[in-house]
């Protein structure tokens, strides 16, 4: 069916990226647009982009999207849309993510795109104190458990899965990179640019990140004709949370975990900050994984070392 | 006149007590470095500065082992090994160099054996090595345990975790009798209760030595009389041993009885790791035997419990 079409080089079909706006679609956008035809889907507008690139300022589910894959001249689709937002309710986080990716994949099969990359994330596994300190690909996904927004995370990375085995003529590839550092506005960036990092008193766990450009460099690999299958994406060697802190120059408070579990929850209501209380498991158990397969397979090696990472958190204070 | 004589007076006594306190701090410091020095060898920092190498120049330990903290913990567990139950050890050159498998007995209601097969290792044995236990897996939800566990080098139990740290070339610590061994009662004292086929399974897989160690005075360091089972259902623990000598205030700590652990020689096995549970438990029996001739031979070798 669709083996031969994917030569590297002079193929001047498009790579569809969705959230395109984000930070990280951004940083994808910017290593690949010179050597790649991109097309970009977001709900958001993207008013700095390169020349070279098709924007698409539509909804996911909507038909329009469909029209972008119609043509069959799309190579790839790169999905970043994962919306993760605390704030939204419930339904609207499902529809968004949930079923505008079961959308997407229907379109990828039907117009035989040949791969297809899900962003995913090593929270699928979820904090547990139970977990091993390194979580291979076929550890169970538990993070949905005390999460309802991690809950959407796991569905779209399981509709991933199960494409990845019922469709053999699409790669399908699933990244599950671990804490990722950088401009990026995610919940662990932002917490550490916390100006006094609030810990959980007496945990420390060991905590796994990952370079924004790391995560960038491994999608690029994710894009090699060939490649296929789920892949953690670890970063430098782990380091313990407070020695992390003690890198980036942070004060911290530690916390008791009941008074921080009460204090952040009320926090959250009262809309001071967007920190769910369920989280705080990420600061109090280890979730960490395993990323030989990724390092065996995908060739993929993290360049960035851990006083990088973590310093890529503050690289926007200054530019 | 009167208050300036007092004043100089003051000044006076003030004059000579300054090298006083100079003299008995002197005094108190040279104390405590010889006690140290008696408590925790000449060449403590060196073994301090050997394991930093290992850990902190591989670019840390992935499970979070701090050799900081690990240093202090060292201290206190000195005494212990040194001074409260004056260990003897022996055959600790049996222990290979790379990755290696210690299978001890488990015993004393406390496991206390535990800290102290582990300062052995530290203290006696040649390049020092740290020894890494499975901690139960509840542990890890405790505030200051859980973060105190993975900073000496404990580890949440699971075989993963296991596999890996063989795979690293640590030393891993397993007490295949599990719970049912610590919390013997004393007329049972020094018999092997039936081994788990976990650590067998986990050796043939990594193909890893076995040393069996014989850990020798920590039954008698609490005399239990038996598991009230009734307590024990209350309190949601596996055992509620009782130990007279709880009740009786200021002696809750161990009887200083003397520790003696015996390494033996390595145990090699092949096979499959994946294999029937009958075949594995001939390979376990064997590795239970020669634990249990050891406890023997030591206990016949042994004049008195305490000294």
């Amino acid at each position: 069916m669709t083996v031969a079409v994917t030569t590297s080089g002079a193929d001047d079909r498009a790579i569809v990226i969705t959230g395109i706006c984000g930070r990280l679609g951004r940083r994808l956008t910017r290593a690949l647009h010179r050597e790649a035809r991109v097309i970009g889907l977001d709900r958001r507008a993207f008013p700095d982009r390169p020349r070279d690139i098709e924007h698409h300022e539509i909804d996911l589910r909507s038909r329009r999207a469909k029209d972008i894959f119609r043509g069959g001249g799309v190579r790839a689709l790169v999905h970043l849309g994962v919306m993760h937002n605390p704030r939204d309710s419930t339904e609207d986080h499902h529809s968004w993510n949930v079923v505008a990716f079961q959308h997407l994949l229907e379109y990828a099969e039907r117009y035989r795109v040949p791969k297809v990359v899900l962003l995913s994330s090593a929270n699928v596994y979820g904090p547990r104190p139970d977990n091993p300190q390194f979580l291979t690909e076929e550890a169970p996904l538990l993070g949905a458990g005390p999460f309802s927004e991690i809950r959407d995370l796991v569905g779209l990375d399981m509709c991933a899965q199960s494409y990845l085995w019922r469709y053999a003529a699409t790669e399908a590839v699933i990244l599950r990179p671990s804490h990722i550092l950088g401009t990026v506005r995610n919940a662990p960036s932002n917490y550490l640019r916390l100006k006094v990092v609030p810990r959980l008193l007496g945990f420390d766990p060991m905590m796994q990140v990952v370079h924004q450009d790391d995560v960038v460099a491994a999608l690029r690999l994710a894009l090699t004709p060939g490649i296929r299958g789920i892949f953690n994406v670890g970063g430098p060697p782990p380091v313990s949370l407070s020695r992390a802190l003690q890198m980036l120059g942070r004060s911290a408070v530690s916390v008791p975990h009941g008074v921080a579990r009460a204090a952040v929850d009320r926090l959250f209501k009262w809309r001071v900050t967007d920190f769910p209380a369920p989280e705080l498991d990420f600061i109090r158990y280890v979730c960490m994984v395993d990323d030989a397969l990724a390092r065996s397979v995908l060739g993929y090696r993290p360049k960035h070392d851990l006083l990088e990472t973590l310093r890529a958190v503050d690289e926007e204070r200054w530019v | 006149m009167e208050s300036r004589n007092a004043l100089a007076r003051l000044a006076d006594v003030a004059g000579n007590a300054v090298p006083l306190a100079e003299r008995l701090r002197a005094a108190a410091r040279r104390a405590t470095d010889e006690l140290k020095t008696r408590l925790l060898g000449r060449d403590f920092e060196q073994r301090a500065a050997i394991l930093k190498e290992r850990y902190v120049d591989m670019g840390g330990d992935p499970f979070g082992f701090d050799v900081a903290t690990a240093r202090h913990a060292a201290m206190v567990v000195a005494f212990f090994h040194r001074m409260y139950f004056r260990t003897e050890v022996f055959g600790i050159g049996n222990v290979p160099s790379g990755r290696v498998l210690l299978v001890a007995n488990h015993s004393g209601q406390v496991p206390i054996d535990a800290a102290i097969v582990g300062s052995s290792m530290f203290f006696d044995s040649n390049p020092p090595r740290v020894v890494r236990a499975m901690v139960d897996r509840w542990t890890a939800t405790l505030p200051f345990v859980s973060a105190f566990f993975n900073r000496v080098g404990q580890v949440v139990g699971v075989p993963e975790n296991a596999r890996r740290l063989l795979e690293m070339g640590e030393v891993l610590l397993a007490f295949p009798e599990g719970i049912r061994g610590v919390s013997k009662p004393f007329d049972r004292r020094y018999q092997l209760e039936p081994f788990g086929l976990g650590f067998m399974r986990l050796a043939i897989e990594t193909n890893t030595p076995i040393v069996p160690v014989a850990v020798i005075g920590a039954e008698e360091q609490y005399v239990s009389l038996g598991n009230i089972k009734w307590a024990a259902r209350l309190l949601d623990i596996p055992v509620f041993p009782l130990v007279p000598q709880m009740f009786v205030p200021g002696a809750q700590m161990p009887l200083p009885t003397r520790y003696r652990v015996h390494f033996g020689e390595p145990m090699s096995f092949q096979g499959g790791a994946d294999d029937d549970d009958t075949v594995l438990a001939e390979k376990v029996w064997l590795v239970r035997q020669t634990i249990s001739d050891m406890l023997r031979r030591g206990l016949a070798a042994r004049r008195s419990v305490f000294l």
